[in-house]
């Protein structure tokens, strides 16, 4: 497929969507958001770039293998929980520290890191099926 | 500027309750190990000798900890998890686990070094399910905590899964790996089933308060908790009728033969025996059962050693037998039973330990297994014939080697049993003599006589002798000073029998009948040893191969499955569909008849306009998606009932569903497209009385959903969860979006379940698709 609207909006379209992800992520404590939709959004904005430039384009500027996504968004998630039971607590208990001045009141904890894990995992899970789907159904026709 | 952060991390530190902490830790490190694992030992032989350092610390750590044992007597180190569950990961270090903790680490160093050098490829993958192994051994060993048991228990038989696969290219080491996986994992099932009945039993999971609880004997659970228990044993210690996979597990490399399926990780359920004496042991059921059972393994497993060639299976073979007779000893359950139990599962450890590493090397060097093949290789290999000869030494028995002490200590135990002891007695002798034969044949038959053309055979390097000599020689140590010993198996035998006992050793206990039985036994090993050649050429009767057993259990199961399959799984989505709709309908209206009258309906709200239009395209998209005359048009029709419905979730204040519906369904619709690269065009399969059928489930399926909404919340139970969760996710998850605190914190367990299923799924979906395809390169 090459319709020049649908790569010149891909183009300026891709940064967008994934600074939007990214905000998704950070505020989904406090707002609307969170890992999860965080991850779809980005997984979206690949595949829009796949169907404007091609599997192998997206692949490339996705700069890991989504496979690798899977396993190091498990092991995220999986290691947030460590903090908690070294503090004392049951596996996966929320730990949290205060960075910078008291009074610009910014938390940052475990939970943030767990959902860096849904995020990196969903997006692997969503890019392994549509990067594979492609792969096969592109390939024999 | 970062001073706040600094005190946090400060302050977490001193949270952490240290010594508890680093003792679980140095009992897990080597699952903490495995990322340095997998990395030194795929640089060479010389980087995955390093490894041997771990063990060795661990070796080191267990010495201290038998050290505050003595001073201190049993303790545990408890880091608790879930206490409503009875889950925590809890170890318990007295006499028994300490013992058998010290032999895999001491084993497993002299193992490591060896495999190092005896592994030519895949050193990392090796190593990491060998340490994998280790720690899980060292965590059955070690557990308090029964369930900590079973999840250990099913980790050894996981990763010796691994280890028998190793060379996975080879359908014979396949076959065996999945053999040793289903006849253990099975009685690993029966150890859960065990440890369920146990915690009910006693109120508690731990093994230490059960022990102190005493015998169950009168607990109408007894029965079944003895028959698991045994069951579990028996699978993993490789007893008739269970026998068979371990001779099969031979095709792994052989570090791992000696290492698992002799020194350590068949002796589990040996160790599950001994451990569960004062709780399930005493009773005749208990004593009667392992002691048929047990005699016919020792029996079984020494007489067919002898007619063996393979060295490996030779050696497989005898160590079954072995097994019965330790398995015998626990079973019997005295304080002088648990003492000869002991001793001889030392004694065994070093020579069987020692005799499959020379097994091994044999191997390495002249490429052959086959014993009727091998001979005069003394010259060649002088130092691993020292090696073998000793372990061979101890394994027949012969005064001066601790195997001497051991056998002595074994008749004594059944000379005292007075239930059948003739007919046990003469048992125990046939398959010592079996076994005695069976050491000679393994560690003098290749280096005695003639030399053989041995293509180059020569000398071992350093690491692969100095393992199987350090063995051979502990038996030589422990046989002229058996006192050395006599501290840890009085302790392990306290830990077994629940009672303090002192168990004094000697090399020579006088001119007793015993001595007699001794020397008719050694005669008897030596002269069926000058006699191999004939027994070579027995055959083992086909009718005697219980493994018949588990092939027609196998073919029977698959039987059964091909019958039922066909019905159950017809591989058509829309009759699964329809089986899920038709269940859930008739269950829901069973339900809904049995309680009476509906409940009347909640409130209504007043219709807007603006969600009415919105309803409306969402109908008439489903009934459009239902009709439609193509694949395109069907997908464009479903996404828009997702987009309207997502509309209506932003309307009515739920954005973060919202958010996700619009991402998840152009997303499905993507998915779709591509679907249809491969589908065929769009068909219509199915007959006009099917789409009604069809029709009428779904408008049912549709009523119902439909009536339960209606009528949620309005059946007189008044849910608090969501002021709880508004008032609580500030206050104790810092934040004020509920549903991802909800998702993160409060639940993150289940969160992160499912994006492992999720995970899973992205897998299974990229296995199938690749199927019969080369992989993208």
């Amino acid at each position: 497929m090459t319709s020049t609207i649908l790569r010149t909006a891909a183009r300026v379209l891709m940064p967008l969507l994934l600074l939007f992800a990214f905000f998704l992520l950070l505020r989904g404590h406090n707002q609307p958001g969170g890992g999860f939709v965080g991850g779809l959004v980005v997984a979206a904005s690949f595949v829009l770039y796949s169907i404007a430039y091609g599997v192998d384009a997206a692949r490339r500027a996705l700069l890991v293998d989504p496979s690798t996504l899977l396993g190091a968004g498990l092991l995220t998630a999986l290691a947030s929980g460590v903090p908690g039971v070294l503090a004392g607590g049951p596996f996966m208990t929320a730990v949290w520290i205060q960075p910078g001045a008291a009074s610009r009141s910014i938390l940052v904890g475990t939970p943030l890191v767990f959902d860096i894990g849904v995020f990196l995992a969903v997006i692997g899970v969503v890019l392994t099926i549509v990067f594979t789907l492609a792969d096969v159904s592109l390939s024999e026709d | 500027m970062a001073y706040a952060g600094a005190q946090g991390i400060l302050h977490l530190l001193q949270s952490v309750r240290m010594t508890t902490f680093l003792h679980i830790a140095v009992v897990l490190s080597p699952f903490l190990a495995l990322p340095l694992t997998g990395w030194l030992a795929s640089r060479g032989a010389a980087s995955a000798r390093l490894l041997a350092l771990i063990p060795a610390a661990l070796t080191a750590y267990f010495g201290y900890a038998y050290l505050m044992l003595l001073s201190a007597g049993p303790f545990t180190v408890t880091s608790t998890w879930a206490r409503e569950l009875n889950l925590s990961l809890s170890f318990y270090f007295d006499g028994l686990s300490t013992l058998f903790a010290l032999l895999i680490a001491g084993i497993g160093t002299l193992i490591v070094l060896y495999a190092a050098r005896y592994l030519d490829k895949g050193r990392g993958k090796f190593f990491v399910a060998l340490f994998a192994f280790m720690g899980s051994m060292l965590g059955l060993v070690l557990s308090d905590n029964v369930i900590g048991l079973f999840v250990f228990w099913e980790l050894t038989g996981f990763t010796s899964f691994l280890l028998i696969g190793f060379d996975h290219e080879r359908p014979a080491a396949r076959a065996a790996a999945i053999q040793a996986l289903i006849v253990t994992g099975g009685g690993g099932l029966a150890l859960l089933a065990a440890a369920v009945l146990l915690t009910q039993a006693t109120g508690t999971a731990s093994l230490a308060l059960m022990v102190q609880g005493g015998s169950l004997a009168g607990d109408p659970r007894y029965v079944g908790i003895v028959l698991l228990l045994l069951l579990a044993a028996f699978t993993k210690s490789a007893q008739f009728p269970f026998h068979f996979w371990l001779p099969n597990a031979m095709e792994a490399p052989t570090p791992v033969s000696a290492y698992l399926h002799s020194a350590t990780m068949v002796k589990a359920g040996v160790y599950l025996i001994a451990r569960m004496t004062p709780i399930a042991g005493g009773s005749t059921m208990w004593t009667g059962t392992i002691l048929v059972f047990a005699a016919l393994t020792m029996v079984i497993g020494a007489v067919r050693a002898v007619t063996e060639t393979d060295l490996k299976r030779v050696l497989a073979y005898s160590t079954i037998g072995a097994l019965g007779i330790l398995v015998l000893l626990f079973g019997i359950g005295t304080t002088q039973a648990a003492a000869a139990g002991l001793v001889y599962l030392i004694a065994h450890a070093c020579y069987k330990g020692s005799l499959f590493l020379v097994a091994g090397s044999l191997e390495h060097e002249t490429g052959t297994r086959d014993v009727a093949s091998l001979g005069g290789l003394r010259r060649a290999m002088p130092i691993t014939t020292v090696a073998a000869v000793l372990a061979a030494a101890s394994m027949a028995g012969i005064p001066l080697f601790f195997g001497f002490i051991a056998k002595e200590s074994f008749y004594e135990t059944v000379s005292a049993v007075n239930t059948a002891g003739g007919l046990l007695m003469t048992l125990a002798v046939i398959a010592s003599v079996c076994l005695g034969t069976a050491g000679f044949v393994a560690g003098i038959a290749p280096f005695h006589g003639e030399p053989n053309p041995t293509r180059g055979a020569h000398e071992t390097s350093p690491a692969m002798w100095i393992g199987p000599l350090l063995l051979a020689c502990a038996g030589v140590v422990l046989g002229i000073v058996p006192m050395l010993a006599a501290g840890p198996v009085s302790l392990a035998t306290g830990a077994v029998t629940g009672a303090a006992s002192a168990v004094t050793l000697e090399l020579w206990h006088g001119f007793t009948p015993t001595l007699l039985l001794s020397v008719v036994t050694l005669a008897g090993s030596l002269l069926l040893f000058v006699q191999r050649g004939r027994l070579w050429r027995l055959r083992w009767p086909a009718a005697l191969h219980s493994e018949r057993l588990y092939s027609g259990t196998l073919s029977g199961i698959d039987g059964i499955g091909r019958r039922i399959a066909p019905a159950l799984q017809s591989a058509s989505l829309r009759s699964y569909v329809l089986t899920v709709l038709v269940t859930a309908l008739t269950l829901a209206a069973i339900a809904l008849v049995a309680n009476g009258v509906l409940p009347t309906p909640r409130r209504w709200t007043p219709i807007v306009f603006h969600e009415a239009m919105l309803v409306l395209i969402v109908v008439a998209a489903a009934i459009a998606a239902a009709l439609a005359q193509s694949n395109m048009a069907a997908v464009l029709s479903l996404g828009t009932v997702g987009y309207g419905v997502a509309v209506l979730y932003a309307l009515l204040g739920a954005p973060d569903l919202a958010m996700t519906q619009f991402a998840v369904e152009t997303l499905t619709v993507v998915i779709f497209v591509l679907v249809f690269y491969r589908l065929r065009g769009f068909a219509d399969l199915s007959s006009r009385m099917v789409k009604l059928r069809d029709a009428a489930v779904a408008l049912c399926a549709g009523a119902l959903v439909t009536t339960l909404v209606l009528f949620v919340g309005a059946s007189g139970t008044t849910s608090r969860l969501a002021e709880y969760f508004a008032e609580a996710a500030p206050r104790l998850a810092h934040g004020l979006n509920v549903v991802n605190v909800i998702l993160v914190d409060f639940r993150g367990f289940d969160t992160l379940g499912e994006a492992t299923v999720l995970v899973t799924v992205a897998v299974g979906v990229r296995a199938l698709l690749l199927i019969g395809r080369e992989r993208r390169p």
